[in-house]
């Protein structure tokens, strides 16, 4: 456990600060999951669900920032709790980002016809998975401070990537084949894209976990691929 | 010192005073009355002091001792309480608003040993979960949810008052009910989606050869005869993988606790794909001087090692070798490479390998006998010892899987 504070509000502050930054956690993996759910199910009353809830996510990260600022304003907070910091007023916006593209999973799950026929769709979930549990992971990571898992969740995006990749290519040759279903398809692939994008920042929070964690940058930070 | 002060040392003050005055030139009754005055309040003054509680020091010094005594008495209240949780096999949670202050080994080792001292949120951050922590009260409350330590768990959390602003939650573990019944589900839709191209081969020439008129010629009987084996064998393969995959999906969430030194292992089982004699052998290990231990499951490791050497030989090309190597992986693991060479896996096909019954290509997986479990035990196996598995390879010229898995420090 990190050190006490001989100031005991400190402590407490940075404590609801790292509780708020996991409720929105906690928010969006369920977001992520239940708009796959409402994608592939077809229900409309779980991708209302979704959306009604994501005005929580933003409300949340409303309070992680006046919290942040109202932390260094007050306390001028140094070293490893300046990282802290800033690692959470940072890893708020990106949740935020990924309530977003839940939201907007649910709000497409709605023009999707003939989802019995629509053979595609069975992919979603397996990538839908995989990127949910990168942020399951490093939102754990970030919990207990662990910049190796943190690490390991990076490393994992490559697999996501290679997901997004192949469904692109089977979306493609089934618009072909079926060219009455391009619509459907076409939201299909922005599905995948939103769930690639998902990955994407799961891995950003990866970096800010292993920033806070070490001080140092991870070093897929600095030597990114070019996409 | 103020003991020792009479109150006629203040009067003999007040006195000079007045003599002061006196020979100031001011009237020597005004002057008296001033020191009636000066006198009796100096007096009152010494008298009142004497009523007020002990001085300053004696003030200080109860206080101390009393909050002293107050903070012993809280640290031992949370160590009984430590102490008590410690001794459930259930994970037990004990937090008051803002601060978990209490957690034992179960629960840390579903939530995390990080947790003692957080939010509460930090450690339980499903909506629900939140719910349940934020809206405590003198009430007990109940909810299950869904996905809360990994995919596909379980939890019943039970929320009750311990005192005042104090709580504590108990977690039930519902997965394995929740899995055995998915998984019993999933193996009859599989198994009887797979067992009915066999089946339906095995009646086909059984029956023909029942209901033929006249003795069918020896050759043809044979051959269907053969065809009726190889289907029924292959139906023992599909029964016998399924078996093992519903068995590994009932203990998943058992964490496996055998001490085992993967070298030895590894080598008994590249040991038994030991060629017949005359042929030559095609499967190389490699293995580093320092012991390698793990913890898992030693029936499982080495049929997880089985099949992916199976699998290397099986779509290797037939003249090239199949290299076993194990190595220390990064961040404290150890990694087994199963590599073949040979024509490899198109990327598209590699996210999707370990989902049962799916084949790259059907009828070259049928011919080689293959069940379409293969890899999707050994993804089984691998999770269910908290490893990651990995699958790359490049067209024409191979593929290697590799498993990571936990290493146990010695």
């Amino acid at each position: 456990m990190v050190a006490e504070h001989t100031v005991k509000a400190f402590d407490v502050e940075m404590g609801s600060l790292r509780g708020l930054i996991a409720e929105m956690g906690g928010l969006a993996e369920l977001a992520i999951g239940e708009s796959i759910d409402a994608l592939v199910k077809g229900s409309d009353e779980l991708a209302q669900g979704v959306i009604a809830r994501d005005k929580k996510i933003d409300a949340l990260e409303a309070q992680v920032d006046q919290l942040a600022v109202q932390i260094i304003a007050l306390r001028a907070p140094v070293a490893d709790d300046l990282r802290e910091v800033i690692a959470a007023l940072k890893i708020a916006g990106i949740l935020e980002r990924i309530g977003d593209y839940a939201k907007n999973i649910a709000k497409r799950s709605a023009r999707i016809e003939n989802r019995k026929v629509f053979e595609p769709i069975t992919l979603i979930p397996a990538m839908g998975e995989l990127a949910a549990e990168m942020v399951r992971d490093v939102l754990t990571a970030y919990a207990a401070r662990d910049a190796a898992s943190a690490s390991e969740v990076i490393e994992r995006d490559a697999k996501v990537d290679a997901f997004y990749d192949s469904i692109f290519r089977n979306m493609v040759s089934f618009m072909m084949e079926n060219p009455s279903t391009i619509t459907s398809a076409a939201h299909l692939l922005f599905v995948a894209r939103n769930i690639e994008r998902i990955g994407d920042h799961a891995t950003n929070i990866a970096e800010q976990v292993y920033y806070a964690a070490t001080a140092k940058y991870h070093d897929d930070r600095l030597e990114r691929p070019e996409n | 010192m103020r003991g020792g002060m009479a109150p006629w040392f203040s009067l003999v003050l007040a006195a000079l005073a007045v003599l002061l005055l006196w020979l100031g030139g001011v009237s020597l009754w005004l002057v008296l009355a001033a020191m009636v005055l000066v006198g009796g309040s100096l007096v009152a003054l010494w008298w009142w002091m004497g009523d007020q509680p002990p001085p300053e020091d004696t003030i200080r010094a109860v206080p101390e001792e009393l909050r002293q005594a107050r903070q012993q008495a809280e640290k031992g209240v949370l160590n009984a309480i430590d102490a008590t949780v410690e001794a459930f096999s259930l994970p037990v949670v004990v937090f008051e608003r803002g601060r978990i202050l209490s957690a034992n080994a179960a629960a840390r080792a579903a939530l995390g040993e990080h947790i003692t001292g957080q939010d509460p949120r930090v450690a339980l951050r499903h909506p629900e979960a939140v719910a349940l922590l934020e809206g405590a009260d003198d009430q007990e409350a109940s909810v299950t949810l869904r996905d809360l330590t990994s995919k596909g768990s379980l939890w019943q959390l039970t929320r009750r008052p311990l005192g005042p602003d104090r709580w504590a939650v108990e977690m039930r573990d519902r997965s394995a009910e929740a899995d055995i019944s998915r998984a019993h589900t999933d193996f009859v839709a599989n198994a009887s989606h797979e067992l009915r191209t066999p089946l339906a081969s095995v009646i086909g020439y059984v029956e023909t050869l029942f209901e033929a008129k006249k003795p069918l010629d020896e050759a043809i009987t044979k051959r269907f005869l053969g065809t009726v084996l190889r289907e029924a064998k292959r139906m023992q393969a599909l029964v016998s993988d399924l078996m093992s995959l519903s068995q590994l999906e009932a203990e998943k969430h058992d964490v496996p606790t055998e001490r085992i030194e993967l070298g030895a292992l590894a080598a008994r089982v590249v040991g038994e794909f030991a060629p017949v004699a005359g042929e030559k052998p095609r499967v190389e290990f490699t293995r580093p001087e320092a012991m390698l231990a793990v913890t898992g499951d030693a029936k499982q490791l080495e049929q997880l090692l089985r099949n992916l050497i199976d699998n290397a030989l099986k779509y290797g090309d037939d003249d090239k070798n199949v290299t076993v190597a194990l190595v220390e992986g990064p961040r404290g693991t150890v990694q087994i490479d199963v590599t073949d060479r040979g024509a490899g896996i198109a990327p598209d096909h590699l996210p999707h390998l370990t989902r049962r019954f799916y084949r790259t290509d059907e009828s070259r997986s049928r011919a080689a006998g293959g069940t379409g479990l293969g890899l999707a035990i050994v993804k089984h196996v691998v999770e269910r010892h908290r490893g990651r598995l990995d699958i790359a390879s490049e067209l024409g010229v191979g593929t290697t899987v590799s498993v990571r898995l936990p290493r146990l420090s010695a």
